[in-house]
Parts: C-alpha cells; structure tokens; sequence
C-alpha cells in the first residue's frame, strides 16, 4: 500500500525537491518496463490472431510459429467471407444488436426516468427487482424459454425458433435490467431545475421528457446502448438452442464454431472469422472508452 | 457468450448508478421534482416490466415447474403423460455422485478465477498510478481490447495458442528444452483444461478490476492525505487507516460482481473444453445443465440444475445487496 501513496503524489506535479525527482525517476523507469512487459503480454493473443488470420494456409498448416508474416495474404478472410458465408451471418448478427440495442434503450431509458424522477410507493422494491433480475443466470433459462419461444411462433412466427426475432426477444429481455441500472444515474443527474423551467414553459411530463431529458443524458444512453450491443453479438448460446434448423438465420458466434472440426481445424478461417468478429466490439468499446472510465471514476466518487 | 457479456455489463452497471448517491437531504428530495403524479411513472415502467415479466419472471416461474416434472423427450413432443415427480429429479441430483464433483468443480473453478482477476486487476492497478501518462494509456487501451474480446473469439485464439501440434505455446516450450511439451494437449488433463480456460477468464476480466480500483485509489483527494500528513501520521498508518478503508467499498463490489460472473461462466468451458471435457471432466453448473437438457433431453433435471444454480446466485446478490446497504447506497 505504501506504493500508492507515493506514486498518487508523484502523479500530480508535485513541487519535490531534485533529488526526490530523480529518485521518483528511476523507480518510475522499472514501473514502466514492468507495465510495458505486461501490456504486451495481454495483447499478444490479440495481436497473434490478427497475424494469423493473415498468414497463408500453407505456412499456418505447416506449423509457422514466426511472429511475422512476409507474404500476408486475405485468403483466409475470403474462405471465410465466400465458402462459409460469413457475410449473411455478419447482417444477421448486425441486425439483431440493432434491434435489441433501439428496443432495449428505449424501454430502459422510460423505465429510469419512472424510478428516477417520480415518488411512489414501490419505487425501491422495484429497483431491487431489477438490480436481481440483473444476477439471474440467463443460461439456465434456456429451457423454459425455448419452450415459450416454441408456443409463441405458433402464434406470431416472427418470434419463433429459428426466426431472428427470437433471439431480439430474449435479448431485450436480458439486457433491460443493467440498461435500466446503468441509465439512472445519468437521468438522476439531470438538475431539477431544468424541469422546472420546462414546466414554467408549459411542457407536458412526456414532453419534457421526451424534448429536454432524452438529449441530455444520450451521452449515457450511448455508453449503455454499447453493453447490449456488445451481449447480443457475444452470445452463442441462444443463437445454438433456437435456431435450429434454419442456417440462413444463423448469426456469427455459431458461424465461428463450425470452423472447430474434430480431426482438423482451419485455424486461419477460425483466426479470419475472429477477426471480423472482435473489430465491431472493439471499435465500440474504444469508442466508449472515456465515457466508461470517468463512469466508474464518478461512481466511485460517490 | 451472453455469460461473460453479462456479467461485464452487470458489473459496471452496478458501479455507475452510484454517481448519484451521495445522500443528501436536500438532493434527495430535489431529484425527484416530478413528484406524486398518480399513474404518471406506471406508464414509463410498463412497457419494460412487461418484458421483464414475460421474459426473466415466467421463464423462472417455468423452470421451477418444469423441475418438478418427469420431463423428456417424450413429454415434449406429447407422446407420453406428464407425470408430476415433486422432488424426485433434486433427489436425483443429490444421489449422484457427479453432481456433487460437478458442483466442487463450478466452486473450485470460480473460486481461482475471482482471486486471479482480483489479484491481477488490484495489482496492476497499483502499478497503473505509478505511470508515466503513455504508459498507463497503453496498459489500458490492450486491457480494454482484452475485455472487449467477445468470449467465443478469445476462446478461439486461445486454443490456437495452446494447440497440441500448432500452437505457439507449445513450440516454444519445445524450442527451449522441454520436449516433453511436443504434441502436449492442454485439454487432456483435467486441471490443466480448467487451468487454460481460466487464464482466457481472467485475461479477459482482469481490465474490469484494473479500470475500477484504478478509479477507486484517483478519487481519494490528495487533501486528505496531505491533512493526515500534516497531523503526522506516517505513510504506512495512512495506508492502513485512510486509503484501505476508502478502497473497501470498491473491492468488495468488485469482488462479488467477479464471483457472480464466473459462477456462471457458460461459453469459455463450452468452447474450449468442446462442450464439458473428456468424459465432462470440465463440466461445471451451468454447462451441466444445458447438457442434460439439450443433450439428454432430460428437461426437468436441466431444470433442476437450472433451479439450483439461480439459487446459489441469489444467496450472493443479496450478500452483495446487504453489503450495499451497509456502505450506504441509497436506492
């Protein structure tokens, strides 16, 4: 612990003395190597999948363990893209995010303005229903869910199995309660006076709601919309036990897995597959980055 | 994947809404100008809880009744009568010697994930106030690549690396002597597979601890600090009086959303372990029980395993929501 104290002052500048500086100095440099040492570690299977996935068939099925590649080619990523496909499950998976992300932010967004702005009786049993809803473990309810997804398409086949609505069902189901959790604060933290001024200027309840509070905390609603997203691309369960025979419907975390074959894995199409799959997330979450961190530094704050 | 997706949103979901918090009096009353407005709220709230219900409350209410019930391929396509079993299918479980290595697998195996990840994050975030601006920014940009890795693709690139034939793991232990590494399947060994899956958890959980602690040891003021010092007080007695207390919110937030994530870990054991291990050495939970419904078609007992494991995780949410209670959140 006293390793904090000393570097939280060294991190604002301090008004030491020379000598401290250099000290500070030296010690910093083995800080730094040690945190470069590390970041290059947890980089490394990323970086390893990009070089992969354009090395050549010929040289990946030969074992080449070069950190480097001198002939980078897209054969991989065209396997991928042409034999299997993987175009039409890339829509898919698009599709279904975007849908979860709209249906689920919205739903949430009014959810946290109820549990936010308005006194009422059941207000906190309410907000200790989502915070649990939020620990469920979604995997176990595969089962009831397949069976009420399978009566459901009798009635509306949109949501059916083997339909991509009902992956967006499942989905906006599961990615409400944390959007409603997360939303809140940003929605709490819009001053009342604000909503005074509204109302002196005759805005209805929705009205404001909708014309003042909305633009005011998109920033959060963006930040939150980027974790549905990213747990409706993830999933591979769902997109397993529903759509079952329908391959056109497939998304791409189950594209990805019929590359594994048990005798001989085309690891280039598997790394190529990974790829295309990782940079959506990745240009979101880097995306949201600033937002995310200064989140977590103000929840901590109190 | 939904597992690991969840479960970091669930983390940091728990976090943010916490900016609001600070108790008041007059903010309390002042943020919510709406009022008493009768049904007014209801109208926002409805259309989510009706998800809510019909998605997450029904299917729970189903699960339970399902385990009740002698429940299997027959019964599903109508062939056969269904035949209320009670509690036959936990007693089942509970006669079954693999559930129990089962369940002791699932703990085992959380359990080293959360102290891996807790004790990876905390320290690297130690480390992270100790760094020059660039060098921290790398640290966290390659740890937020890791966390956004979805969990099926990090699983993949994983298993390439540690492939028996191909992998790069295994090359270079042979490159440096140990031939005994040539052709070595990580997936064989029952605690070498845990082991691989749980360092693909950990690299890829570990940026959550970083990212929040990191935040936790910025926001204490250097005034406090600077005050103790003035009055004193000797780096090692601030350590232990002022900035552990402060951090002891964080960490045990942290702590129980890790546990809670990789009790239900699903995709990573699934993927890597290619649906459980050999023999369902890997099994854990949750895998266990997609297994026996999907696979066996014994539905109820999926159920039932299904029943056991909301149960667990209840128990530890409302740990987690006596523990936010005692730090003071104001729902």
């Amino acid at each position: 612990m006293t390793a904090v104290d000393v570097s939280l002052r060294k991190n604002r500048p301090a008004p030491d003395g020379p000598q401290k500086l250099r000290k500070g100095g030296r010690r910093r440099f083995g800080a730094d190597a040690a945190a470069l040492a590390i970041a290059l570690l947890v980089a490394f299977p990323l970086f390893w999948m990009v070089l992969s996935a354009l090395k050549p068939k010929t040289a990946l099925d030969a074992g080449d363990a070069a950190p480097f590649t001198l002939e980078p080619s897209l054969d991989s990523f065209m396997r991928v893209l042409s034999v299997n496909n993987f175009g039409r499950y890339f829509l898919n998976s698009v599709i279904v995010a975007l849908v979860v992300v709209i249906i689920s932010t919205v739903l949430a967004f009014l959810a946290s303005v109820a549990l936010t702005r308005y006194e009422f009786k059941m207000r906190t049993k309410l907000l200790i229903v989502v915070l649990v809803s939020q620990m469920v473990p979604v995997e176990a309810l595969t089962i009831p869910l397949f069976f009420l997804l399978r009566n459901a398409g009798e009635a509306v086949p949109l949501v059916g199995l083997n339909q991509l609505g009902s992956l967006v069902l499942v989905h906006v189901g599961f990615s409400i309660p944390f959007a409603i959790w997360m939303l809140r604060g940003f929605v709490a933290a819009v001053p009342v006076e604000i909503e005074e001024a509204a109302r002196l200027d005759g805005a209805s309840g929705f009205r404001f709601v909708r014309s003042v509070l909305f633009p005011l905390v998109a920033p959060g609603v963006v930040a939150c919309s980027v974790f549905s997203f990213i747990s409706t691309w993830n999933d591979f369960l769902f997109a397993k036990t529903f759509i079952i025979s329908a391959q056109e419907n497939q998304t791409l975390p189950m594209a990805l897995l019929t590359f594994f074959k048990p005798d001989q894995n085309d690891w280039g199409a598997i790394m190529a597959g990974s790829v295309i799959m990782t940079i959506p997330v990745l240009i979101f979450f880097i995306a949201v980055q600033r937002k995310l961190v200064s989140g977590l530094a103000g929840a901590v704050k109190g | 994947m939904t597992a690991l997706a969840s479960a970091k949103t669930d983390a940091s979901g728990s976090q943010s809404p916490k900016q609001n918090r600070k108790p008041t009096t007059a903010g309390a009353s002042r943020r919510r100008a709406l009022g008493k407005r009768g049904l007014e709220p209801w109208f926002y709230l409805a259309p989510a809880f009706i998800v809510l219900i019909a998605l997450l409350g029904y299917p729970i209410f189903q699960l339970i009744n399902v385990s009740l019930y002698d429940y299997r391929q027959a019964q599903v396509s109508g062939k056969a009568p269904l035949q209320f079993t009670g509690l036959e299918n936990y007693q089942k479980l509970f006669a079954d010697p693999e559930f129990w290595s089962v369940l002791g697998n699932t703990v085992l195996f959380a359990g080293a994930c959360v102290v891996l990840t807790l004790l990876v994050g905390t320290s690297l975030a130690v480390l992270a106030t100790r760094l020059r601006p660039w060098v921290r920014t790398a640290l966290f940009v390659v740890s937020l690549g890791a966390w956004a890795t979805p969990a099926v693709t990090g699983s993949a690139v994983w298993l390439f690396l540690f492939d028996p034939t191909l992998g790069l793991v295994n090359k270079a232990l042979v490159s440096i002597g140990l031939t005994q590494f040539n052709g070595y399947s990580w997936t064989y060994d029952k605690w070498s597979a845990f082991g691989l899956v749980a360092s693909e958890v950990v690299w890829c959980s570990f940026p959550f601890v970083l990212v929040t602690v990191y935040a936790g040891i910025q926001a204490i003021s250097t005034e406090v600090i600077e005050a103790a010092r003035l009055d004193g007080a000797s780096m090692p007695r601030i350590a232990r009086s002022i900035m552990l207390p402060m951090l002891r919110p964080i960490v045990m937030v942290v702590t129980i959303q890790s546990i809670i994530w990789n009790f239900k870990i699903f995709s990573q054991i699934y993927i890597m372990t290619n649906g459980g291990g050999i023999a369902g050495q890997n099994l854990v939970l949750n895998v266990y029980g997609y297994q026996q419904a999907f696979a066996a078609s014994l539905y109820g007992l999926g159920s039932a395993l299904g029943v056991i494991m909301t149960a667990l995780l209840m128990i530890i949410t409302l740990v987690y929501l006596r523990i936010l209670k005692r730090t003071g959140e104001v729902l």
